[in-house]
């Protein structure tokens, strides 16, 4: 058991007020938006974090968090056992903020069109100051590209192939762990086939620890050792895969796998769940999840249930066993 | 290699656009032509019409394409009061307008897109604070705060330089109140940029913000400049000449486009009209064409309208 | 059977004349679509899947246009109407529900007025009674207190519920045929599960026929009755959902299967094809699948490429008999 990341009681609090002369004329209060709430995980060196969630789950949110892009409202993330926003060496701590790295969901924003590949592929060395010599070109071909590729623009690529100079990038200042948000939900099936087998390629080749933030449940099924289930903002449930996909805890996971659309499903007729996610600037009391579980009695309204170990799985809900 | 190069660009998306629009393409080479008349006027003028020696008072008034009734001499587009060649004075003239607009745009850009880039980029206080400048600016006319900031620059210059220092308070005062489009355009795409994953990436890279702003952002919004720039061209050139024609810009040792129309005007009623024409038109198809071409640009360069 | 089909495309050839080429991003398609039958049609991007469906509701972006081929709604066809005719045909005899719900609907207008003038525009019914019907509508599609909701704006609604305003204003006029272009990608998965469910009940109910156009397999599966694979503008495979799925025909319907995690549950690396669809370009000679197709002969490389007659077969390969045998 050894953690790279360690997430403790993260929060993280929008302020998504209107301009102020416009709440003085409206008369309104500041609004807040609670993104991300009390969420606590470990990602073990050398494994697959996957967080699960719809839209305003928070994990995206989450992902900005640990590679620095926002700053946590409340709680601690760790990168080997190092807290980067206390720890008073900076040196240290610009050492271990390129042992992070992020592959983006949208590869033809993530990209900047007015440069060239060799110049993208190495910024995370040369931001810094660094000498890039052929690292572009050796790294074209680490993913499946060609060296030749260095001299051209994105626009000259498809979106797979732009998500694999993504990947590159990525690897160029030889990071540990590498947060992808959503990295193949825009791409086609058998493109996402690719670059999903590339990434594990990669994982296995250079040691990497992934956290894969995902929508999708097949693909996180086929990639994660561990899965966190978020929904608006708090984890509900978090167990190992293969744990998870036998026996879910949590009526929104189980909602959850029982909507996703099913390959054999043919013609199948279920329930589909009820009611949509509530708005995250007024969430409900108690158990966010109360007023579209089926389970939910009383102490569900009042009281916001705490993770609790159920043997494999930890679970966010009172009346799981 | 180099034909294969030269063949591709002309056969690029932007190129081929020029070829098949007639109005592009005209006026391309009527600010060609005029351009190059301006910068090699010592060369292509028949007189230098800043060389009073060269001045016969007696060829004064000479009337287009007709012999002069004192000299015989003929001159295309006739003489002003003082015997100079009024083609000479409009290429002599356009020197001084053109340079006078390109500076400034230049001026107004350099300013414009840097408190664009830091407005839209940094936003919070400082964003909100330029704007503001900027909005209130744009409530008044352009030409009025120019003539505000020429008259107090003009106060600040010291009397003997003032001759010599008119062109130079000319472009800092169009400059000046020129470049909240700019501002407002590149603060614009600076916030939709500054979005994109591309920048968070290379914020999360340990690039600092100068550094994002300046290769990042900037490349990526130079398109959107390109044509303001061009429109703002022709638009400084008016400026120009209208505060010249009001007797507040270039000397008349220094004659542009505009001095010449104003000197002109004078001698519109007494029959001399070339005097006033020739250089009037220069203006309008100079300012025309360029204008023109500034809207192409726009066509071409917008997306949306592709 | 093909005689009371709803649709029928014939050989439906969609051109977009560029500065280099002439591009076909819809390529000799044919198919039929019965009443109360609900057809998928899926590819990746750039299979000219969405482009298909607009050629039918006559929404193609100029240049691109119909070049040959017919298109028959109740055996009339509708292919070469003038605007006008076109666009009554399209909300009385056609709905069409797209993937961002806000391009259907005016944010400007309340949605029971919408619905409303809807309903005039098409069926000859009086003021009032369009208005109750209009409610009904909203009942129907799930929208809670729906009287009350009839004067709320577009931007009021969730996502969820904006895509099933939009589904009451495709089926206010009681469409012979609907198309539904992707209506559930942008939507959560417990919100889409509920809009394939009431897109499909409601359809069943009143037998209205439906394309839907998704580049979902799971979507697919769940919810259609026949399905038409697409792959580089042209007609793959076409056939019983349950057939396609699980036993397909042309070797892209299998690869891209295969492709999917669910088909390689268990396996340390999914399969792949090799390659990415040829841009329509640079479509190879033959057919456009054979650079990537595990199978490919002598004769894939060579035109003609093998093309789907309508009723004729179930998949565009030369081999695809001895494997279906």
């Amino acid at each position: 058991m050894n953690a790279l990341v360690s997430v403790k009681n993260l929060t993280r609090i929008f302020d998504v007020s209107k301009p102020w002369l416009n709440r003085l004329l409206e008369g309104k209060p500041k609004a807040f938006l609670q993104a991300v709430s009390d969420v606590s995980f470990d990602i073990e060196e050398r494994s697959v974090y996957a967080l699960v969630g719809e839209s305003g789950s928070g994990k995206s949110t989450i992902g900005k968090m640990i590679v620095h892009l926002l700053r946590p409202s409340d709680g601690v993330i760790e990168i080997g056992g190092v807290d980067l926003l206390r720890e008073p060496d900076r040196q240290r701590v610009d050492k271990i903020r390129t042992d992070i790295q992020m592959v983006f969901q949208d590869p033809y924003a993530s990209l900047n069109p007015r440069w060239r590949v060799r110049d993208i592929i190495a910024e995370p060395v040369t931001a810094r100051g660094g000498k890039a010599e052929g690292l572009a070109e050796h790294l074209l071909e680490q993913v499946g590209l060609s060296a030749a590729d260095a001299g051209k623009y994105p626009h000259e690529f498809s979106g797979g192939q732009r998500q694999r100079i993504c990947i590159a990038r990525a690897l160029a200042s030889e990071p540990k762990l590498i947060v992808c948000d959503e990295p193949t939900s825009a791409l086609d099936v058998s493109v996402q086939a690719q670059v999903l087998n590339l990434m594990s390629d990669l994982k296995e080749e250079f040691g990497l620890t992934y956290l894969f933030i995902s929508h999708d449940l097949t693909v996180v099924e086929h990639m994660a050792d561990r899965i966190g289930v978020l929904y608006l903002g708090r984890l509900v449930e978090e167990a190992p895969r293969d744990v998870l996909f036998a026996d879910p805890k949590h009526p929104y996971t189980q909602m959850l796998f029982a909507a996703a659309p099913k390959l054999d499903g043919f013609g199948r007729e279920v329930e589909p769940p009820k009611g949509e996610i509530p708005d995250p600037i007024n969430p409900p009391s108690g158990c966010a999840y109360h007023p579209r579980c089926p389970k939910a009695v009383a102490r569900c309204t009042l009281e916001r249930p705490e993770m609790r170990d159920l043997g494999g799985n930890r679970v966010a809900c009172h009346l799981a066993e | 290699m180099m034909e294969s190069r030269l063949s591709r660009a002309w056969q690029s998306d932007f190129l081929w656009s020029f070829r098949r629009s007639p109005t592009a393409v005209v006026s391309f080479f009527v600010v060609l032509v005029l351009v190059l008349g301006a910068v090699f006027a010592p060369l292509v003028a028949p007189h230098n019409p800043f060389d009073p020696s060269s001045l016969n008072l007696m060829n004064g008034f000479s009337k287009p394409m007709q012999p002069n009734a004192f000299t015989g001499e003929a001159f295309w587009l006739g003489t002003d009061d003082q015997g100079r060649d009024v083609f000479s004075t409009i290429l002599y003239g356009m020197r001084i307008s053109l340079f006078v607009g390109f500076c400034a745009v230049l001026f107004a850009m350099v300013l414009g897109v840097t408190l664009g880039l830091i407005a839209g980029y940094s936003g919070g206080m400082v964003g909100t604070v330029i704007m503001r400048i900027a909005d209130v600016q744009l409530t008044f006319p352009a030409i009025l705060v120019a003539m505000l900031i020429f008259g107090i620059a003009k106060g600040f210059t010291p009397v003997h330089l003032r001759d010599q220092m008119a062109v130079w308070v000319l472009i800092f005062a169009i400059g000046l109140s020129d470049w909240v489009q700019f501002a407002r355009v590149v603060r614009g795409a600076t916030l939709v940029e500054r979005k994109k994953d591309y920048v968070q990436a290379a914020s999360l890279n340990g690039r600092k913000a100068v550094g994002i702003m300046l290769r990042h952002i900037l490349p990526n919004v130079v398109g959107p400049v390109l044509v303001i720039a061009t429109i703002s061209l022709a638009l400084a050139i008016i400026a120009e000449a209208t505060l010249s024609f009001l007797g507040v810009g270039a000397p008349p040792t220094q004659p542009s486009l505009g001095t010449l129309i104003r000197i002109g005007q004078g001698f519109l009623f007494s029959g001399e009209w070339w005097i006033l024409f020739f250089p009037a038109t220069t203006l309008l198809v100079l300012a025309l064409s360029v204008n023109l071409l500034g809207d192409w640009l726009r066509d071409v360069l917008n997306p949306r309208l592709r | 059977m093909m005689a009371e089909a709803v649709l029928s495309i014939r050989d439906l050839v969609v051109e977009i004349p560029t500065r280099h080429a002439v591009l076909r991003p819809v390529d000799r398609i044919s198919l039929d679509i019965a009443p109360g039958e609900i057809l998928g049609v899926v590819g990746e991007s750039g299979a000219g899947k969405s482009m298909t469906g607009n050629a039918v509701i006559g929404l193609l972006d100029r240049p691109a246009h119909i070049a040959s081929g017919e298109i028959l709604l109740n055996g009339e066809r509708i292919d070469n109407l003038t605007k006008d005719r076109l666009r009554r045909v399209r909300g009385k005899r056609i709905g069409m529900v797209f993937q961002d719900p806000l391009t259907s609907l005016n944010p400007l207008l309340p949605i029971g007025e919408q619905i409303t003038e809807t309903i005039l525009e098409h069926l000859p019914v009086t003021r009032a009674e369009a208005e109750s019907r209009a409610v009904a509508a909203l009942e129907e599609v799930g929208i809670p207190a729906a009287a009350a909701r009839i004067g709320s704006y577009p931007h009021e609604f969730s996502g969820g519920m904006r895509q099933r305003v939009v589904i009451a204003l495709a089926l206010c006029a009681e469409p012979a045929l609907v198309i539904a272009d992707e209506p559930t990608t942008a939507l959560d998965v417990s919100v889409q599960a509920q809009i394939i469910a009431l897109l499909k009940q409601l359809c069943r109910e009143r037998g209205t026929a439906v394309m839907l156009v998704t580049h979902d397999m799971g979507v697919i599966a769940e919810a259609v009755d026949r399905v038409a694979v697409m792959y580089a503008g042209r007609l793959a495979e076409i056939g019983d959902v349950r057939d396609v799925l699980t036993r397909p025909a042309h070797p892209y319907t299998a690869g891209l299967m295969a492709s999917t995690p669910l088909a390689s549950k268990g396996l340390k690396r999914l399969n792949q094809i090799p390659g990415a669809m040829p841009s329509l370009s640079r479509l190879p000679e033959g057919c456009a699948f054979h650079p990537r197709c595990p199978k490919a002969a002598e004769r894939c490389r060579r035109a003609p490429d093998p093309t789907l007659a309508a009723g004729g077969g179930r998949a565009a390969c030369w081999f695809a008999n001895e494997r279906v045998a």
